[in-house]
């Protein structure tokens, strides 16, 4: 509990931080009487704090959840396909629906990326059952093919340009009030996963110990692919694709802390909140006043972080 | 038939290409034939130039890592390339570096590549290839690295570079730069009759290394040498069209099942045929008959990752 205690200590500058750096200067003590600062503080900077802080925590959540539906340490919904099915389903209801409303997108989009990934688990049971690493390579080969034809599609209709920030190069620069609402679900996706964490636990014992123990596996299952979804369409029709979070957070926080998800999934939340936040204030300063997309900064942090979880655990 | 294809797979092949080039040079030239000419044998150079060096990079890869279903670009060697070229131009600065004269630039670029990847994948192979997976999913993650580093050097050191490193993001057969291809046809060449000489050496490194520290060959001094010859050949084909994962992939395959795998001096041509038979075919179809100039490269992505999916659930990793 001490940790989380750190990560929430840790929290608090960081959200003050990204409070007050941004393109505009504002001076924070002066919201109260300056209608302009409270203006940018209320549109621009409250509400990207508030969506860097949801779209970390969800998606080390998702990270999780997917963790242990698959069994293996080394899938995210970046390494399944799960985020470009998402960018898939998108990019079909922009060019069949141009019209359609947000939650109609962010439905086909949820549903795409739920496709996608009993996709990859019909994909992965037919692999041998002790190549532990094949599976994140499977899941990274998937999402490779199904982001050439995102691209090729989006290329073929001029979309290039508006898919762009879908895959791997999320970025919260774009976040104004009135355009980031959607994050709010994903965050209470999140946390209906907090309630589960005990049967979350059981599932990744298996399949038929977790029956044994009187699980409703299939339910379960289909709840936690259903979260993952839902967190992952939500974030990538929001702000994009943000890689490696749910990989990196949830294995550092369980090298730390063990598996009891009960205890470490708020750890685990505050954990991916700090870190996309740390990544998203070095992205908005290392160029200042131009920014570095924080899809970017943690392609760079996470893959050198990957690497060396590859190298330090011995391959279970 | 089958018989005559087994006797003489790379006469066969050789004269299929012919055609195809020799249909994609002169077919429907109609009367602008002076202006069309020059630009159909430039594309056309370019494609048997950029499918010989991603052929014969992908066979000397795939015996250094004695396996079947690894490709240089599946290794990040494209990725460490667009990484090294983005990084060229950030310490010498856009304007100087773009005003430099071409040959000298790519020259540059190769050399910075050579030293890079035989850094790396030295230190990644030198301890014998173990666990095939990981060093899989390595050379993945180090591909995603190489690629954000780039993106972020791009974003940092200036918004107007960003287009340098932007225009090498996105593969097409269609681009081919003609003093480029002069440069690197010429530094390709020479690599792929390099490693067409080595050719029984290379058969003797396929047998693994002890076996081949064995029969006397200087395993380590070669090793690095063939991943130099394959740093060469990736840069040539990075340069000329862009990064392209699994087309090696499909065209060594194919090659394989054509010619069996224990002997370079017949490996090596069959594979660097087959890959300009697809991309000149694959280019005639695409541009001629359906119209679309750069979607072949797409399509070999495509179909080459599901080939590599298919492979890795049958459990081929070895």
């Amino acid at each position: 509990m001490r940790l989380a205690a750190l990560l929430t200590l840790a929290l608090i500058p960081l959200s003050a931080l990204s409070l007050m750096l941004g393109a505009a200067s504002v001076d924070v003590a002066a919201i109260g009487h300056d209608p302009q600062a409270a203006l940018i503080f209320w549109v621009s900077r409250l509400p990207r704090t508030l969506a860097v802080l949801l779209t970390g925590a969800a998606l080390a959540v998702a990270g999780v959840i997917l963790q242990q539906i698959v069994r293996n340490r080394f899938v995210e919904p970046g390494t399944t396909g799960t985020g470009e099915g998402a960018a898939l389903g998108l990019l079909a209801i922009t060019l069949l629906a141009p019209g359609a409303p947000i939650i109609v997108k962010m439905l086909v989009a949820s549903a795409a990326a739920l496709a996608t990934t009993f996709l990859f688990l019909r994909l992965i049971r037919r692999l041998p059952p002790r190549e532990v690493l094949l599976v994140p390579l499977v899941g990274l080969i998937l999402a490779g093919v199904l982001q050439a034809a995102v691209t090729f599609i989006g290329w073929q209709t001029d979309l290039l340009q508006y898919i762009g920030t879908w895959l791997m190069s999320g970025e919260f620069s774009g976040v104004i009030a009135g355009r980031y609402e959607l994050l709010w679900i994903a965050g209470a996706a999140a946390a209906l996963a907090y309630v589960y964490a005990d049967r979350f636990v059981l599932l990744g014992l298996g399949r038929d110990a977790a029956t044994n123990l009187g699980l409703d596996t299939e339910r379960v299952l289909h709840l936690g692919l259903a979260v993952v979804s839902i967190v992952t369409a939500l974030v990538v029709v929001t702000v994009g694709m943000i890689p490696f979070v749910g990989l990196v957070v949830p294995n550092l926080v369980s090298r730390l802390m063990g598996d009891n998800l009960r205890q470490s999934l708020p750890v685990v939340a505050a954990g991916g909140a700090a870190l996309v936040l740390a990544c998203d204030i070095l992205g908005r300063a290392v160029r200042y006043p131009y920014e570095v997309p924080v899809g970017t900064v943690l392609g760079v942090l996470g893959s050198a972080l990957f690497l060396w979880l590859l190298y330090r655990q011995p391959a279970r | 038939m089958m018989a005559v294809v087994r006797a003489h797979p790379l006469a066969l092949l050789a004269l299929c290409l012919l055609g195809l080039g020799a249909a994609y040079l002169f077919a429907g030239l109609g009367p602008n034939a002076g202006f069309i000419l020059p630009l159909r044998a430039t594309r056309l150079g370019g494609m048997l130039v950029v499918g010989a060096s991603i052929a014969v990079a992908t066979v000397l890869f795939q015996t250094v890592a004695q396996n079947r279903i690894l490709t240089p670009s599946i290794m990040g060697f494209d990725a460490l390339y667009v990484l090294m070229q983005t990084a060229l131009v950030a310490v010498i600065g856009a304007v100087g570096f773009t005003s430099l004269p071409k040959a000298l630039k790519f020259g540059l670029e190769v050399g910075v590549m050579i030293t890079a990847a035989v850094l790396l994948f030295g230190t990644l192979l030198g301890r014998g290839p173990r666990d095939v997976a990981r060093m899989i999913l390595t050379g993945v993650i180090l591909g995603v690295l190489f690629r954000s580093l780039s993106g972020f050097v791009a974003r940092v050191m200036d918004p107007n570079a960003y287009s340098v490193v932007q225009s090498v993001t996105f593969a097409s057969f269609t681009r081919i730069d003609a003093t480029l291809l002069l440069i690197g046809g010429s530094a390709a060449l020479a690599a792929i009759a390099l490693a067409f000489a080595l050719s029984r050496r290379l058969d003797v490194m396929a047998l693994g290394r002890p076996v081949a520290v064995s029969l006397g060959l200087g395993y380590e001094r070669l090793m690095l040498l063939v991943l130099a010859l394959v740093a060469l050949l990736v840069s040539v084909s990075t340069a000329l069209v862009g990064p392209v994962a699994f087309f090696g992939l499909i065209v060594v395959g194919l090659a394989h099942a054509l010619v069996g795998a224990d002997r370079h001096a017949r490996l090596l041509p069959a594979a660097a045929l087959i890959a300009g038979i697809v991309l000149v075919g694959g280019q005639l179809i695409f541009e001629r008959l359906i119209g679309q100039q750069s979607t072949l490269s797409v399509v070999v992505e495509c179909v080459g990752g599901l080939v590599f999916l298919w492979l890795l659930l049958k459990g081929r990793v070895r």
